[in-house]
């Protein structure tokens, strides 16, 4: 399994066609408390750079994008019951949405875990 | 990810300026935003448990962007109610009143808080009011233009300001000024603390207990300091003043409140006293009267909104197919563990209890009318 990052702080898990997405630590502690997600449907299909999610802090609503395109094919319920899921363990258990991946292409411009900790720290 | 409507991202179009205490606040870990034209702590260590803790002890935040200001001189209790709908005349010294400025046409140019000084503080000047950080330099303008030149309006822009709120502010303050125990809810008055003169009301703006307490910018680093020693107090950020205040149901000045809506709509009438309705006199009282008279055309209420999702700022809310209001504020609310909302409500709708719909990304959520504040207040009045 591989784990990419983009710009826009999320990170894709690949296994097979399976792509897992969240937003990565920083952007949680960024965001602050996370009091709601909005998750996409089952079937849902998206282009990279689609509005995808929506995740609400305390103080703001903030996007999420499709970082590559792909058909989604489970969203985290969990997070319904326990947004600060993203703030406790946004890289594992508080993962967004997974998608069937349409396009494997797209994986080949994104970070490795080394580049975006650099990216991060530039910041 | 990307904020589409992050309060760090809402940027100043002039240089942002320090605080007294910008060091003060980075060094204990803020994060700071551009906030009323100066460098903020948005928060420290979060917002919720700043929020929470606010409401179980104490919390000190920094307001000293607000502006201060001081009037004196013949005349000025005269002169101060042609410019604000409020009792003036009957305010005694060391009480404190809201008020707020209104314009011709009654629209609200500020709101803020008016006290009589007791000639002991300020200069000796008659009159101390705290306006809004955002809206100081406009509401300076304004009053000048509106002041007779017998009447000397200071803005004492080098004293600092500092709000400590929650139900454990009145054991910690009279730890480092006992005398302070002794003032109840709108009261204020002259206090010494290690030799630096403090004007200290008992007021703020969360609904708690607490105080706001005016200190010379060069002595405030050492006072906050000394009250963060306490063990009920911590530094609290803007996130949470705003979470605080709009679970204690009080407008915000640029959102809730602006010179498109009047004084009654606002359900701000009790700021204009009985005397001042009848006899007028001030800037802005045909709209009141007008609106006591018929009605005002929309109503800021309290929304309750069912499930977790938030009603934002700019929200459209509607009647089934009718646009009726708009959310003003709006977001989670802590205390109340579920999104909670202020916004304006065409008068017929304007109803405890009335079934709205609020519109956010498309869809419709289901929200009512509530009676605020959605938090009981707890002053510390007369026992």
């Amino acid at each position: 399994m591989s784990r990419y990052f983009t710009e826009e702080h999320e990170w894709i898990d690949v296994e097979g066609e399976i792509a897992t997405v969240g937003i990565t630590d920083y952007a949680q502690e960024q965001l602050g408390d996370i009091v709601f997600v909005e998750l996409p449907v089952e079937g849902a299909t998206f282009d990279k750079g689609d509005d995808a999610a929506v995740v609400e802090s305390v103080k703001a609503a903030s996007d999420v994008y499709a970082p590559i395109s792909g058909e989604v094919v489970e969203s985290n319920a969990a997070l319904e019951d326990e947004p600060a899921l993203v703030n406790s363990d946004a890289e594992e258990d508080g993962w967004f949405f997974k998608l069937r991946i349409t396009d494997a292409s797209e994986l080949e411009g994104l970070m490795t875990e080394a580049v975006y900790k650099k990216f991060v720290a530039a910041l | 990810m990307s904020g589409n409507d992050d309060i760090a991202t809402i940027a100043e179009e002039l240089p942002l300026e320090a605080l007294p205490l910008d060091a003060w606040h980075r060094a204990r870990g803020a994060r700071m935003v551009g906030f009323a034209g100066y460098h903020m702590p948005i928060q420290y260590e979060g917002i919720m448990a700043e929020h929470a803790w606010t409401r179980e002890h104490a919390g000190l935040f920094d307001v000293s962007h607000m502006g201060q200001l001081s009037f004196s001189g013949d005349g000025v209790d005269d002169a101060l109610e042609y410019l604000l709908p409020s009792d003036i005349k009957g305010l005694k010294p060391f009480r404190q009143r809201y008020s707020m400025l209104l314009d011709q046409e009654g629209g609200i140019l500020d709101d803020l808080m008016v006290s009589r000084l007791g000639d002991e503080a300020f200069d000796g000047a008659a009159i101390y009011m705290v306006v809004n950080g955002a809206t100081k330099y406009d509401d300076i303008g304004w009053m000048i233009e509106n002041l007779p030149d017998a009447v000397v309006m200071n803005h004492m822009a080098d004293q600092a300001l500092l709000a400590l709120q929650g139900p454990e502010a009145g054991e910690a303050l009279a730890t480092l000024i006992p005398e302070t125990a002794d003032l109840l809810f709108m009261q204020s008055g002259p206090f010494i603390w290690r030799g630096v003169p403090l004007w200290i009301s008992r007021s703020g703006y969360t609904g708690e207990d607490g105080f706001e307490i005016s200190i010379p910018a060069d002595d405030v680093t050492l006072l906050a300091d000394a009250l963060c020693a306490l063990p009920q107090v911590k530094p609290i950020g803007l996130g949470a003043r705003d979470s605080l205040r709009l679970e204690a149901g009080l407008p915000l000045y640029g959102h809730d409140l602006s010179p498109s809506v009047s004084t009654i709509g606002a359900d701000l009438g009790f700021a204009i006293q009985k005397r001042r309705r009848e006899e007028g006199g001030f800037i802005g009282h045909a709209r009141v009267l007008k609106e006591l008279a018929d009605g005002p055309g929309a109503k800021r209420v309290g929304l309750k909104i069912e499930g977790r999702l938030p009603a934002r700022e700019g929200a459209q809310i509607y009647a089934g197919d009718v646009l009726v209001g708009e959310v003003t504020s709006g977001g989670f609310a802590p205390s109340v563990a579920a999104p909670i909302a202020m916004g304006w409500v065409s008068l017929p709708h304007a109803v405890i209890g009335e079934k709205l719909e609020i519109e956010v990304r498309g869809k419709r959520i289901a929200a009512a009318v509530a009676p605020m504040p959605f938090v009981p207040h707890r002053y510390r009045r007369k026992v």
